[in-house]
């Protein structure tokens, strides 16, 4: 076996790091170790984590770290965090929350950035996952950006989804626009000591009823978490909020619903890899070659259209592969 | 109408003839820079003229010293009674240092002592903590036990000299063990007096020494309010700061706004809380600010602060005792206004924020050291720190009349025009539930932040100056002697601390920690317990892993 | 298109909570380009190792203001070296007297900024001496 697989295999965090870091800056060699990863990959329970700024993702994430340690789970985490558009810096500040557990040896944080993604995740996301799996961790949990409206790429990644409210900060209505009503397998109403935290989980639960009923017969249930500075409550919240997150592991294995998440994950995967395999070239061959810049003048001159640029780039494309 | 019709119109003339004057002049001789602003970015006009503050009526908006809104001072005699008190921020190394340090400062003129303790016992933590690691003694004294306190306060007299502790998560702790030093030295507590700083929520917003989350922290200290109410009449129980909030690059508006903000939380939760009427302890509560470089701005900054507590404490908190009114504060000219490069210049920079701390009416007065940038002070820069504030006090004349500045076009207008900005912030903060809610969403963190990063961009573009730092640098160097804290002080103090625990009574200690436990478990006031548990020497480390148990412990919500 | 991209840590090791430079840093090195890992106040070294070797940066900003550099900065370089991180530099800013400097640069310390040293030439610094792993 490869020597970076086998100490990846054998839990090396220094080289499961440094593979994370090779997807994410595309470094050729990366896709050929995936392939040989993805044998030892699919083990893991993959928890996503999303919603607004400020919700307390990161304070939950760190509670959910404790809750699986105390059962000797051992965890990864994918924290991700937004590149800025202008100068391509990242200030990736999540792990603050989490830093207690930095010397654990059964935890691994490792922090990404969005890298101009729009979906909440980095694209690194699912390969860095596959990279944890293959580690053995027990559970992954991934926290999104929680910027974005469309935060829903990481449904494609995880089994379970927690989305995160909080009273007050008219998430309600903001969380219904951007899809994330459907994406929840458990939904959490953090700061739950606010005023209006009650009022949340009514008019949630009156929506969770009058929805038409999932595709997989699950009902999402509503976790209250007080604040994270009471520790006695809120100790017995998260305590609370990670047997719901095992009992919709469970219920997926039961119900077969496991099996359809991971054929959705497995369609995902090829989607990207295809996109990997055929834009990337192609838009590095345009690139270098210096042909990108005169289809856009052609274009821009109205000497061509898009389309017909495109199926003309395709077909010298395949041409090419053809020939090889 | 401050001015009269015919002044106004006789000023309006002249002024417009200036500005024609001006314009022709301009073509010549154009200004250094397009824009002219404070510190902290505060446009400031070429001129101010009678127009600028003939909105203002002297009587509800100036008045006369000792008189509400107390723009010109709390006391009716200024500074001619008394000077500000020389109180100069001193510890280091061992308890043992500190006091000798201390007695020389005494010697030397100092008025009241001021205690710099080292981060390990800033933070709750024993000085063979793992934390402590390489920190012990460092930045401060270092103090694990009641023994070590009474070392400290060795031949100090506890009923003449005032002491003041900068200490804020462990302060009913450090409290406790002044209060058990007077009972064993036989001063009764009423004759004490001195101040803890005990402001958390500057601690969360900038310096982030937190233990405890801000709603327990807060009710710490409303204890102590309350027990100095009733016990210790002469002691500042809460030092509200702007200090850090400014070194940590806020501007002068944002110091005095999350300042006094901060204030009408902690009034607010002692009112409701503890049941107090607030004139029975708002004139106890005391203020700290920093004198910055930006000599008019930090005058103004000074002058609009007694205005906005005192409005604040006649309307928002209806109190009737004018001493509950007064904004009594303490200043400390600004570390972060010091370079490094050519040191000595640092004496000019704080020289010049000593005179605006004056002149903006301070209480009591700590003038940074030449060397503050590198270490804790040196004697000899100590003394001419010292020395600043009695040249300015006995020869400059600066003391010799009330508030010279009044009246001014453009000191009036600046006050008035920071003390808007503050009422903004002071509004917004309402609006968001009050400080703590601010805080939990990062709302004053993010604004200093923003202030800080913008004030560096401006340095490095050379838009703001610091001399020798980005303008008139010199390759001469003129070395200054450093103090340096030896890392056998740490060893020694944890033998001491050791030595303590092994002879101490252990089942005392753990009743009165038990004690402690469950005053905070049932909110009762936890400052008997805590003299109690003192005396019985249980250290400090051990009082605030009960706190830590029972309230939780706060981590850094990480915001930038 | 592959592109290796500067990733630095910037951590706080000891009890100062004074993050004004060390914030100001990381918002610095973000606009430099870098992907910036920033740990928070009051980390200990063994935090602050283990986070540098999970977050694969290649350099690890220390700030520290107390006079604690002399025992912690030294400490970090030599938990990395023990876990055979040796190749993730080290640099430390703060209050430090040049009389540390020598004593510092023996232990493996690459780089010292004390105030006054402009944002520019730290990323300047990191830009020439830092080739991503």
């Amino acid at each position: 076996m490869d020597t970076t697989i086998k100490k990846i295999c054998a839990g090396d965090i220094r080289t499961a790091s440094r593979l994370i870091r090779d997807i994410e800056d595309k470094l050729p060699d990366a896709k050929a170790k995936i392939k040989k990863l993805y044998a030892h990959t699919g083990k893991s329970f993959i928890i996503g984590i999303t919603g607004a700024p400020g919700a307390g993702k990161s304070t939950l994430t760190d509670a959910l770290i404790s809750e699986f340690r105390k059962l000797n789970k051992t965890v990864g985490v994918l924290a991700v965090d937004p590149t800025s558009p202008f100068t391509g810096g990242a200030i990736l500040g999540d792990r603050i929350r989490m830093q207690r557990h930095a010397e654990d040896a059964g935890v691994f944080v490792r922090s990404l950035a969005t890298r101009g993604a729009l979906g909440g995740l980095s694209q690194a996301a699912g390969n860095s996952i596959h990279v944890m799996e293959a580690m053995g961790k027990d559970i992954i949990i991934v926290e999104t950006v929680g910027i974005g409206q469309q935060e829903i790429d990481i449904i494609n990644h995880a089994h379970t989804v927690l989305v995160v409210l909080v009273p007050g900060m008219g998430d309600e209505i903001q969380t219904m626009k951007a899809g994330l009503m459907e994406i929840a397998d458990v939904f959490v109403i953090n700061k739950a000591d606010r005023a209006g935290a009650r009022q949340l989980q009514t008019e949630l639960s009156s929506m969770l009823n009058l929805s038409p009923k999932t595709a997989d017969g699950w009902k999402p249930p509503i976790v209250m978490v007080g604040n994270a500075f009471d520790p006695a409550t809120f100790d017995e919240n998260t305590a609370e909020l990670a047997k719901k997150i095992e009992e919709h592991h469970l219920y997926l294995q039961q119900s077969g619903m496991l099996t359809e998440r991971m054929h959705r994950k497995a369609m995902t995967e090829i989607k990207d890899a295809l996109s990997a395999c055929l834009m990337e070239p192609v838009m590095h061959s345009l690139v270098t070659d210096g042909d990108l810049e005169k289809i856009a003048e052609k274009i821009r001159n109205r000497k061509s259209d898009p389309y017909t640029a495109a199926e003309e780039i395709t077909e010298k494309f395949f041409r090419k592969q053809a020939g090889k | 109408m401050y001015f009269s019709k015919e002044m106004q119109e006789a000023s309006l003339k002249l002024t417009r003839k200036w500005e024609d004057e001006v314009q022709k002049s301009l073509k010549n001789n154009p200004d250094q820079k397009e824009r002219f602003s404070t510190v902290s970015d505060e446009e400031i006009k070429r001129l101010y003229t009678p127009e600028d503050i003939q909105d203002m009526n002297f009587a509800e908006d100036i008045g006369a010293p000792g008189e509400f809104p107390y723009l010109r001072g709390n006391q009716v005699t200024g500074y001619r009674g008394r000077y500000w008190t020389f109180r100069m921020f001193s510890g280091m190394g061992s308890a043992h240092d500190t006091n000798q340090r201390w007695k020389m400062l005494l010697r030397e003129g100092q008025t009241g002592l001021s205690t710099a303790f080292d981060f390990p016992t800033l933070m709750g933590y024993d000085s063979d903590s793992p934390k402590a690691l390489g920190e012990v003694g460092k930045c401060g004294v270092a103090i694990d036990t009641l023994e070590d306190f009474l070392v400290l306060m060795e031949g100090i007299p506890l009923a003449e000299v005032t002491t003041s502790m900068t200490i804020n998560p462990p302060a009913t702790v450090l409290w406790a063990m002044y209060c058990a030093a007077a009972d064993i030295k036989g001063v009764p507590l009423s004759r004490i007096g001195g101040t803890i700083q005990n402001d958390m929520l500057k601690e969360f917003i900038a310096q982030k020494t937190f233990m405890c989350p801000p709603e327990p922290s807060v009710k710490l200290i409303s204890d102590t309010v309350e027990f100095g109410t009733k016990y210790v009449q002469r002691w500042n129980t809460i030092s509200i700061s702007g200090y850090h909030i400014r070194e940590a690059g806020a501007t002068a508006v944002q110091e005095l706004a999350f300042t006094i903000r901060d204030g009408i939380e902690y009034v607010e939760d002692v009112v409701r809380r503890k049941q107090m009427n607030v004139d029975d302890f708002a004139p106890r509560l005391s203020f700290f600010f920093n004198s910055h470089i930006d000599f008019f701005e930090e005058i103004c900054k000074l002058r609009a602060a007694r205005r906005i507590w005192a409005k604040i404490m006649r309307d928002r908190f209806q109190a009737k005792n004018p001493r509950s009114m007064w904004l009594r504060f303490h200043t400390q000219t600004a570390g972060c206004s010091l370079a490094a490069q050519q040191p000595y210049n640092n004496v000019v920079r704080t020289t010049v924020e000593a005179l605006a701390a004056v002149l903006g009416g301070t209480q009591s007065l700590h003038t940074n050291s030449l060397d503050e940038v590198f270490c804790l002070p040196s004697e000899h820069a100590a003394e001419i720190a010292l020395r600043t504030q009695q040249i300015l006090a006995e020869e400059t004349g600066v003391a010799s009349t009330i508030d010279p500045l009044a009246g001014s076009y453009f000191i009036e207008s600046l006050t008035n025009k920071i003390e808007e900005e503050t009422w903004d912030y002071i509004n917004k903060i309402d609006a968001m539930g009050g400080m703590i809610a601010a805080i939990d969403k990062g709302f004053p963190q993010m604004e200093i932040a923003e202030s800080a990063y913008k004030f560096q961009a401006q340095l490095e573009k050379g838009d703001k100056i610091m001399v020798g730092v980005n303008k008139y640098l010199s390759n001469q160097q003129y070395p200054i002697p450093l103090v340096e804290i030896e890392e056998k002080v740490g060893e020694e103090q944890i033998k001491r601390l050791q030595e303590v625990r092994r002879k101490r009574d252990g089942k005392s200690v753990k009743t009165s920690l038990d004690n402690i436990r469950s005053a905070c478990k049932k909110g009762d006031n936890v400052m008997p317990h805590c003299i109690d548990a003192v005396k019985n020497l249980a250290t400090l480390q051990e009082i605030c892993d009960v706190y830590r148990e029972v309230y939780g412990e706060y981590r850094d919500p990480g915001l930038y | 298109m592959p592109e290796r991209k500067i990733r630095v840590m910037v951590a706080k090791p000891g009890l100062d909570g004074h993050d004004r430079g060390a914030r100001i840093l990381a918002r610095c090195f973000r606009d430099a380009g870098f992907e910036v890992v920033y740990t928070g106040c009051h980390q200990t070294p063994e935090q602050i190792a283990a986070s540098a070797i999970q977050e694969d940066v290649d350099a690890v900003g220390l700030s520290c203001l107390s006079g604690a550099h002399r025992v912690l900065f030294p400490r970090v370089v030599e938990l990395l070296r023990e876990k055979g991180a040796e190749d993730i530099a080290v640099i430390g800013g703060g209050i430090i007297p040049e009389q540390d400097f020598s004593t510092l640069y023996e232990s493996g310390i690459k780089a010292i900024f004390t105030p006054g040293a402009s944002l520019d030439s730290i990323v300047e610094w990191i830009k020439t001496n830092i080739k991503p792993h």
